[in-house]
């Protein structure tokens, strides 16, 4: 599914908002998810997950073409972890059922 | 930030009620969450991609107890950012405060 076929999903389910404003929230929604992240906050949806920004160190890196050493600089990295709501849903667990938290570690 | 605070901004910057700014969220979260269950990807461009992932049983250990245990096969969540999202986040160098407290 891409973005256009979500904003198509959510104008299915919402028919008192139009498609253009409904269009118009998507993108307003991952806006302002991107602002957070560039200001450094760390985003929370509960039941989905949560994203974060984390630090890729500085390193010696080579030029695959010409063999020459380059120099990488350190780079900021978007992070997503999964909710542990999300990950059971994914994984086709019930909730709660045996075997549903084996590696789950969500704080 | 929270879902509230997204809440918030679509109110402020769209001027939808709160009501209907607080459903619209919810549609779009509960939406990209029932499209992830199927195993279908979710593609945001600008943002980036949700792609489900299939991980074959494998032996594992548990590293409190040296135990052996077996990993039955999952279906697992990854998510990969957009080129522009990368970008976004990178428009300034990092700074060694900052490599220093994450890094």
């Amino acid at each position: 599914m891409t973005k256009s076929g979500l904003i198509e999903l959510v104008a299915e389910r919402t028919p008192h908002i139009s498609k253009k404003d409904t269009e118009i929230v998507v993108n307003t929604i991952f806006d302002s998810m991107t602002e957070a992240l560039k200001h450094g906050q760390r985003i929370e949806i509960r039941g989905f997950g949560s994203f974060q920004v984390k630090i890729r160190e500085a390193r010696e890196g080579r030029n695959p073409k010409t063999g020459e050493e380059v120099h990488i600089p350190a780079k900021r990295t978007p992070f997503f972890k999964v909710g542990k709501e999300l990950k059971e849903k994914v994984d086709g667990v019930k909730p709660g059922a045996e075997g549903a938290g084996d590696s789950g570690d969500e704080s | 930030m929270t879902k509230a605070d997204i809440v918030e901004h679509i109110y402020e910057r769209v001027g939808f009620s709160k009501k209907e700014s607080a459903e619209l969220v919810e549609q779009v979260f509960d939406i990209i969450k029932d499209t992830l269950a199927e195993g279908e990807k979710v593609k945001i461009s600008g943002f980036g991609n949700f792609v489900v992932r299939e991980k074959n049983a494998r032996k594992g250990r548990n590293p409190q107890t040296g135990e052996e245990i077996r990993l039955s096969a999952r279906r697992v969540l990854t998510f990969k950012p957009s080129l522009v999202l990368k970008n976004v986040l990178n428009e300034e160098p990092v700074t060694e405060a900052e490599a220093r407290t994450e890094g």
